[in-house]
């Protein structure tokens, strides 16, 4: 089972001091908050896009190979790539290369996005969020598993011969998990390609996660891709921690109190029953976090939302010391010993788990139309000559 | 399909104690009650919720007890609404349980409309506020509107509401009779994938 963290790069006051983060001081953070990550053993970091004030995360593979350069290890994620508004071709050009450059340690998760103006931004339609999310996935999914990709849909310009490069790392497609809330649509989408299906299950009641998760398992099994434990689910997880209970509230609640998302709504105590917010000591991180096994079943990917609400970032380091040392090493051996046979772990790319391919010999990409190759471009002329 | 045991919800939205509004939600009740005699009726007095109702609109999920309310909207084969007039319309507080409400768990749902006011000269505002409002939300209100000003709870304009409200029910009735409304429906609903692909060709 992997553990990790996952973040939107918000820019937020923090309401104890007044003080806001500069967007430069926030993007650097994201990479120390990752960094850090590594150095406590956690597997995964993944952040967010977002195209608007206040978030600073608009190039989530930009932040991602620059976090790659920096560590050996941690493997790299998103939380979410927006399928809705980014072009599809640019999706699967940016991320193979980040995959060749972290030499496969690395996955995403596509998501729709919330906010509403992104979509006339980037020249779409809110209300057609599913249907782009639809056949945007199924021109992504195509142009990373076929080499030369014919293509016609609404809401794109068409494609006639056209090849995505680089091609997948020894032509295994960056693993994905598919990210909601609560759209049915895209746990029926996980399901019907074998992929990942991720609940953000923060912020909301769990029956939500529930009941999208046991479709996703059902729909898993109906299209052939194993059985319903064998499919491939992660949850998000929300939590502040200190040594002593009492201080994580003390300390969280100005925070709570004051967030973009919940704030000046439910009390603190209201909401950390109703959805998965856990503020506490480790062993009640710990044993909340358990308890989501009982309503999804065994799964593979547990990613916890720990710097948001405007708090500093050392406080966040300090979480990622709680986390690493204290809270996952027990979640791993509890789960581990917990876990049915035959459950999967989540997909890692071969090479991450130190599979080189025999035939990892170039094949050369030839021009669809002319039939030459980069390296022909001599001897052609050679010829001509 | 009708149902030999109807759920009835009754969404009261007064907010005083005492409250006309919740006289008038009674009346209708008990007239319900006697038409459909084997109806489960359900009364949500909306000042109880205030507060999660507020909360609910923040967090963007009902709790608790509102969570239950919703739920047996949801759940209903018949709606009974009744707002108090404020402003010439319905309350900011009934809005917004509406508001919180999702429309697709609601359609067709046979609904009878109901306001109180303080005077007769907003009895229109059932049908330029309130009908408006259950339209959007896919429910079916029947035709005979109640508004009860509150002259009307005495004197001799009381037999003319005690007529509007007999008409009224008598027409809800009939529709929850009639209603082909499954509020099951759903939550069984997949839409298989290949359907989804299909809708961008």
């Amino acid at each position: 089972m992997q553990f990790g963290i996952f973040t939107v790069g918000d820019v937020t006051t923090d309401p104890t001091t007044g003080r806001t983060p500069t967007e430069h001081e926030r993007i650097k953070a994201q990479i120390e908050i990752a960094k850090k990550a590594e150095e406590v053993g956690l597997d995964v970091v993944a952040v967010g896009q977002h195209h608007n004030p206040p978030f600073v995360a608009s190039a989530p593979t930009t932040t991602l190979a620059y976090i790659g350069a920096q560590t050996e290890n941690i493997l790299l994620s998103t939380s979410t790539t927006l399928i809705t508004t980014t072009d599809p071709v640019r999706i699967a050009e940016d991320y193979a290369t980040l995959q060749h450059l972290v030499d496969g340690r690395m996955d995403l998760m596509l998501g729709r996005g919330n906010t509403g103006p992104v979509y006339p931004w980037f020249g779409k339609d809110i209300r057609q969020g599913i249907e782009l999310a639809v056949e945007n996935y199924a021109l992504l999914h195509k142009l990373w598993h076929e080499d030369v990709v014919n293509w016609s849909g609404q809401h794109r310009t068409a494609l006639q011969g056209f090849t995505s490069t680089p091609r997948p790392l020894d032509g295994v497609a960056p693993f994905v998990w598919h990210g909601s809330i609560r759209s049915p649509e895209i746990a029926e989408q996980a399901a019907y390609y074998g992929d990942g299906f991720f609940a953000n299950h923060i912020f909301w009641p769990k029956e939500h996660t529930q009941q999208l998760v046991n479709l996703y398992r059902r729909r898993f099994a109906h299209y052939g891709h194993g059985t319903q434990e064998q499919a491939i689910v992660g949850l998000g997880g929300h939590v502040f921690i200190r040594p002593n209970s009492q201080d994580a509230v003390r300390e969280f609640r100005p925070y709570f109190d004051n967030a973009p998302v919940y704030g000046n709504g439910p009390s603190l105590e209201d909401f950390s029953q109703q959805t998965p917010l856990t503020v506490g000591s480790p062993q009640q991180v710990i044993e909340r976090t358990l308890s989501f096994r009982d309503y999804v079943g065994d799964y593979q990917r547990q990613l916890f939302l720990v710097d948001h609400a405007g708090l500093p970032l050392k406080t966040v380091l300090e979480q990622l010391d709680l986390l690493g040392e204290e809270v996952v090493p027990v979640l791993r051996k509890e789960f581990e010993a917990l876990r049915a046979p035959g459950v999967p772990d989540a997909p890692l790319h071969p090479r991450v788990r130190g599979v080189v391919p025999d035939d990892a010999t170039p094949v050369n990409a030839r021009d669809y139309w002319t039939g030459t190759r980069a390296e022909d471009s001599n001897s052609l002329s050679d010829n001509l000559a | 399909m009708a149902k030999d045991s109807p759920n009835i919800v009754v969404v009261s939205g007064g907010l005083r104690s005492p409250s006309t509004t919740r006289l008038l939600a009674d009346e209708l009740s008990a007239q319900v009650s006697a038409n459909l005699p084997n109806a489960n009726i359900d009364m949500i007095e909306l000042r109880e919720l205030a507060h999660p109702i507020a909360d609910a609109m923040l967090s963007g999920f009902p709790s608790g007890a509102l969570a239950q309310a919703v739920e047996s909207v949801y759940a209903s084969d018949g709606l009974v609404v009744v707002s108090p007039t404020f402003s010439g319309s319905y309350s900011g507080l009934f809005k917004s349980f509406f508001d919180i409400l999702e429309r697709e768990r609601l359609t067709d749902l046979p609904t009878l409309l109901a306001a109180t006011g303080g005077s007769s000269r907003h009895s229109l505002m059932i049908d330029h506020a309130l009908r408006p409002l259950f339209t959007y939300l896919g429910t079916a209100p029947v035709r005979t509107g109640v508004f009860a000003a509150t002259q009307d709870f005495g004197g001799h304009s009381s037999a003319e509401l005690g007529e509007r409200i007999h008409r009224s029910v008598q027409e809800f009735t009939r529709a929850v009779t009639a209603s082909t409304r499954d509020p099951q429906a759903f939550e069984q609903e997949v839409t298989p994938f290949t359907e989804l692909l299909a809708r961008g060709d």
